[in-house]
């Protein structure tokens, strides 16, 4: 394996984990001014702000990797990643890009990648990569309050009235064939991981499923079943949903590329 | 019986580190550059400020973000730059670059005890001032010391407050609203 095919590799999982933070930061930030009440609106602001965080944190560190590869004499910025990149380049997880949703589809999703983070991020501290192994090491405290936040909105709206858990045992339904994706690996991941780099999901998915079964049992609903799975988005095929996304988020900065304010 | 006061481990690491720099008078300098947010408290007192190196006319100071998603690490770096290049050479420095330092990890144990006492006053709860069960672990129970009458007899709007780095509390008694600095 040649020292170019690491860096390479390293440069594609960071702007992976970037992708799934920004594009994941940017459907919970489709809530700001629309939350149910004022300050469900500032925390779900809040925790969007936290993944926005990661996703410059990511997005930094794989231009400064890229500037270091390249011979070109213009260096690459966080924004390149964010703005310059058109849907096939991302390779988020299609998870994150569904639509925003009624308010239970984005506790559910939030359940389920919350806890999905709070073990990614507990075995990224332990990355030989000290950025991605520091990242994760700030984030990792975070993730402790996005937990215990989507647990209780989860507990409150299954185990609340008849509407509210219809509502969200459908989301859980509807959601449930994107988790799949999460815990497999293709082979930039493969590599990394055999390097001590990467985090293979794998290894926790049993205990994802226990601590989301345990909550989702806790709240009165019940666990889906279906084997029914979408996957695509680590080779950078997506749902409809990432383009109309990236359309608002980047037209901005395409319309107006040199703005400074 | 005498109380011997004791500080944080982290924040003695911090203190005895400053202590042996060779250029203290920068040190001074930069407690004048305030957090954007909480304009009472200095870069030091928040455990944002971590280094300070000066090579001849060159100084390169070393910053930690607080959360990931903190909006102010931009603002920080210029305040930081201009409170150099606003005296000319005055202090002998014609060029200041900042450093971005991701780990260690900040934690709120870095805070200053005059910090968390100047939180206090400008009416955010610090860290510590949880009353009931563990700083780290809030819930809808947790009670939090009101900044503004001192009563614990308070709750929790919302553990999410306007920050990132805040959570909302209301007190009982004298029904004034206030935030409290979560632990991390």
């Amino acid at each position: 394996m040649s020292q170019t095919n690491t860096a390479q590799d390293l440069i594609t999982y960071t702007a992976r984990l970037g992708d799934d933070s920004v594009i994941f930061g940017h459907r919970l930030s489709e809530w700001v001014s629309h939350g149910p009440f004022l300050e469900e609106d500032i925390a779900l602001g809040n925790v969007a702000l936290d993944f926005l965080g990661h996703a410059r944190m990511y997005y930094n560190y794989a231009a400064d990797l890229t500037n270091k590869e390249s011979d070109s004499s213009v260096l690459k910025t966080e924004d390149d990643f964010a703005f310059l990149r058109d849907e096939r380049e991302f390779q988020n997880h299609l998870i994150h890009e569904l639509p925003r949703g009624n308010f239970a589809e984005t506790v559910v999703r939030q359940l389920l990648v919350d806890n999905y983070n709070k073990y990614h991020f507990e075995a990224l501290k332990a990355s030989k990569d000290e950025t991605l192994a520091a990242v994760a090491a700030k984030a990792v405290k975070e993730v402790k309050y996005h937990c215990r936040r989507s647990r209780e909105w989860t507990l409150r709206l299954g185990d609340g009235t008849t509407e509210s858990k219809q509502k969200i045992q459908t989301a859980l339904d509807g959601m449930w064939g994107y988790t799949y994706e999460l815990f497999e690996q293709d082979d930039v991941e493969q590599r990394l991981i055999e390097a001590g780099i990467a985090v293979n999901s794998s290894q926790f998915k049993d205990k994802w499923l226990a601590d989301v079964k345990a909550i989702v049992e806790q709240a009165t609903l019940t666990l889906p079943t279906t084997e029914w799975a979408v996957r695509g988005g680590r080779k950078g095929y997506h749902t409809e949903n990432l383009g109309h996304l990236l359309t608002e988020m980047q037209f901005v900065y395409r319309s107006f590329p040199d703005a400074k304010w | 019986m005498k109380i011997i006061p004791t500080v944080l481990h982290g924040q003695y690491e911090r203190e005895k580190f400053r202590r042996n720099s060779s250029c203290p008078e920068l040190w001074l300098k930069l407690d004048e550059v305030k957090d954007p947010e909480i304009p009472v408290l200095s870069l030091w007192d928040m455990g944002i400020l971590k280094d300070i190196q000066k090579e001849r006319n060159k100084v390169t100071v070393t910053i930690t973000p607080t959360y990931s998603g903190c909006p102010a690490m931009d603002i920080i770096t210029e305040d930081i730059q201009s409170i150099f290049s606003a005296d000319g050479d005055a202090n002998g420095i014609d060029e200041c670059s900042v450093k971005i330092e991701l780990s260690p990890a900040w934690t709120t144990d870095w805070m200053t005890d005059k910090g968390r006492n100047q939180l206090r006053s400008y009416g955010i709860a610090p860290p510590n001032d949880v009353v009931n069960g563990e700083t780290q672990e809030l819930s809808s129970d947790t009670q939090v010391l009101c900044p503004h009458c001192s009563s614990e007899n308070t709750h929790m709007v919302s553990e999410f407050g306007s920050t990132a780095c805040k959570a909302l509390f209301q007190c009982n008694d004298c029904s004034e609203p206030f935030d409290l600095f979560k632990h991390i």
